[in-house]
């Protein structure tokens, strides 16, 4: 372990939490693999109650940085604290209780009802002397209705839609009742329309019962209509960390993704919307030469 | 609200505790018949005052206690260990062909008894599990380190040819050993079979213990195999240790696997055949799954075993034989159906 880390074990030891809110911290990471540096030096704070949603190009290390924090992957150095602990060398099925997870691809038993993949999400919350209670049966019927999946309830999880299927796997994350909740592209291969539900349903978690979301997302415009705190990654490391209206804009989206986009204002939202150039000038006349 | 939580009520449960309770009375039903029926037909009378006033002299009762008790025992353990060491392997690998026989697991167990007793003598049926662990557990680290190997890694289907190859190679080398020392191996030849006659009391009280603890660690774990189903990230998102369950699971599974072979030589497509089974009927719910592969995989066998002694009585033919010509043409089926 490098000095830079055994001291910021230090600092963090002796910081203490007040917040009642879960608080996820990501102190000096470092992450290899396969001997290339896939997350360098890297600190964050997840704001508490707000959706955070991380955004990058390709490689950038956004997913890695997304499972080091839900301790699926461990950093060579530095820590992962959630409320001060590390997250690394606590009891995994406690950290369970406060953390959520949904990586992508995530794999669909053959044969498994809708109803019985959403009870593994309480997983964490039993034991060999505490089995199947009232309140397991509650966590899973509401985690069913808010992902809207009620009517599926009996049906084999792989006879759905991939829509259908991603809000079971949600339902089975709220079925956790986690604080923070992290979800790794859960739009991706879905329809436009179920994209936004989907997104929907989350924003209203946060409003409602107050969780910290962290999402990885592919989506520019989703993500700018959705955060509350947009973090900008590139080659391993946070460029920008700040509400959307403060990162979202074309300047910093060329530096992240080295990309040519208009900044618009979505009129019913106020929210900004990117809109690449996707003709460049000399194109442009080109086209419009061949059109005259 | 209520009424739909009423409605999101798991019906499976009851059906389910009542679906153990029947496969239990037909597991024990297929007992009975099992030591009534034979070369020697016995009436259920016999077979009741044999177990409640066992009479030495009588030979009925020496009938039931010494040669058919034994053997239905042993195949009840046999059926149930290779169906639950099918079931974890299928459950953790998320491959439709695994089991201790298509990954060459029973071969491996076959292999090292066979060269304890060729090379070193060893005849005691205290140390025949434990040799036969060896060679199972060698065998899976073998397999999978091929596959692994292999581009593409440790898929289906290079588990499986890796599973065949071992298997092909061990077999062949059984064969060398058995051609060089003819004598020795003419007791071994038919419990290379998977063969349930000879069955003894003795190794059976000592092996069954054993069988008996890794099954109800395999109950205990149904839960995890269960969620590791979903992927290792999901599972370690829920609080597994995805590692150690991993070890801990193939442990049992080598034990059962030893076990099995220790008390029966190798019986193939009872693992693979058995958890496919259970699965269609009951999900993949392993906290069913696991209990039912044990116990319909008893009654499997206990059904085998009285097929192979009465279908050409008073001759009989090997257990691990008739699996083999029921389990080929489903093993068939699965590779169509399922390996696409």
């Amino acid at each position: 372990m490098c000095l830079v880390c055994q001291l910021t074990d230090v600092i963090q030891a002796t910081t203490i939490k007040t917040d009642r809110c879960s608080l996820l911290q990501a102190n000096a990471i470092e992450l290899s693999y396969l001997n290339t540096k896939v997350i360098a030096d890297l600190s964050i704070e997840i704001t508490p109650a707000a959706t955070n949603i991380i955004i990058g190009a390709n490689g950038c290390g956004k997913s890695s940085l997304l499972k080091t924090l839900a301790r699926v992957l461990a950093p060579d150095c530095g820590s992962v604290t959630l409320d001060g602990k590390d997250i690394h060398h606590s009891n995994t099925r406690q950290v369970a209780k406060k953390l959520g997870l949904l990586p992508q691809g995530p794999i669909t038993p053959e044969g498994l009802t809708v109803r019985e993949l959403v009870s593994q999400g309480r997983f964490p919350h039993q034991s060999l002397l505490r089995q199947w209670t009232r309140e397991d049966e509650k966590a899973v019927a509401q985690a069913m209705e808010i992902a809207d999946i009620v009517q599926f309830a009996q049906r084999q999880v792989d006879d759905l839609s991939g829509g259908q299927r991603q809000r079971c796997w949600i339902a089975m994350v709220l079925a956790q009742q986690t604080e923070l909740i992290l979800l790794d592209e859960p739009t991706t291969f879905l329809d436009l329309k179920v994209q936004v539900d989907l997104m929907n349903l989350l924003a209203k978690l946060v409003h409602d019962s107050g969780r910290t979301l962290l999402i990885v997302l592919h989506d520019l415009n989703l993500a700018a209509a959705y955060a509350d705190k947009l973090i900008m990654m590139k080659n391993g490391q946070i460029v920008h960390h700040a509400s959307v209206e403060q990162v979202f804009s074309s300047a910093n989206l060329k530096q992240v993704f080295d990309l040519d986009v208009d900044i618009l204002t979505d009129p019913r939202s106020g929210r900004p919307v990117c809109v690449p150039r996707y003709f460049s000038t000399k194109q442009r006349l080109e086209t419009s030469a061949i059109a005259v | 609200m209520n009424s739909k939580l009423e409605q999101l009520k798991q019906p499976e449960k009851l059906s389910y505790s009542l679906a153990v309770i029947a496969s239990v009375a037909i597991c024990s039903l297929l007992f009975m018949l099992h030591l009534s029926l034979g070369a020697k037909p016995l009436s259920y009378a016999v077979l009741y005052q044999s177990l409640s006033s066992f009479d030495n002299t009588n030979f009925n009762h020496m009938i039931i206690h010494n040669i058919r008790l034994p053997r239905a025992l042993v195949a009840m353990a046999v059926g149930a260990s290779l169906s639950v060491a099918g079931a974890i392997m299928q459950g953790v690998t998320r491959n439709p062909l695994a089991s201790p026989s298509v990954l060459g697991l029973l071969a491996g167990a076959s292999f090292a008894v066979v060269i304890g007793l060729g090379l070193f003598d060893i005849t005691s049926p205290l140390y025949t599990p434990w040799i036969a662990a060896l060679g199972a557990a060698t065998a899976a680290i073998l397999v999978l380190a091929i596959a692994t190997a292999a581009p593409g890694g440790a898929t289906t289907l290079n588990l499986t040819l890796s599973g065949a190859a071992i298997s092909a190679l061990l077999a062949a080398l059984i064969s060398v050993m058995q051609l060089a020392n003819e004598d020795d191996f003419d007791d071994l030849r038919e419990w290379l079979t998977g063969s349930l006659s000879g069955s003894s009391l003795q190794s059976f009280y000592y092996i069954a213990p054993i069988v008996l603890l890794a099954l109800t660690v395999a109950v205990l774990l149904s839960r995890k195999i269960t969620v590791l189903g979903m992927g290792d990230e999901i599972a370690k998102g829920l609080g597994v240790k995805t590692f150690g369950l991993k070890v801990q699971l193939l442990l049992i599974v080598i034990v059962l696997t030893a076990c099995s072979v220790a008390l029966a030589g190798p019986v193939g497509f009872v693992g693979l055949v058995i958890p496919h089974v259970i699965r269609f009927f009951v999900g993949a719910d392993y906290r069913w799954v696991i209990p039912f592969c044990a116990i319909i995989g008893a009654a499997f066998l206990l059904s085998v075993d009285i097929v192979a002694r009465t279908v050409i009585s008073p001759q009989e033919i090997s257990t691990g034989i008739i699996t083999a010509i029921i389990g080929a043409p489903l093993f068939v089926y699965l590779v169509k159906m399922k390996l696409r």
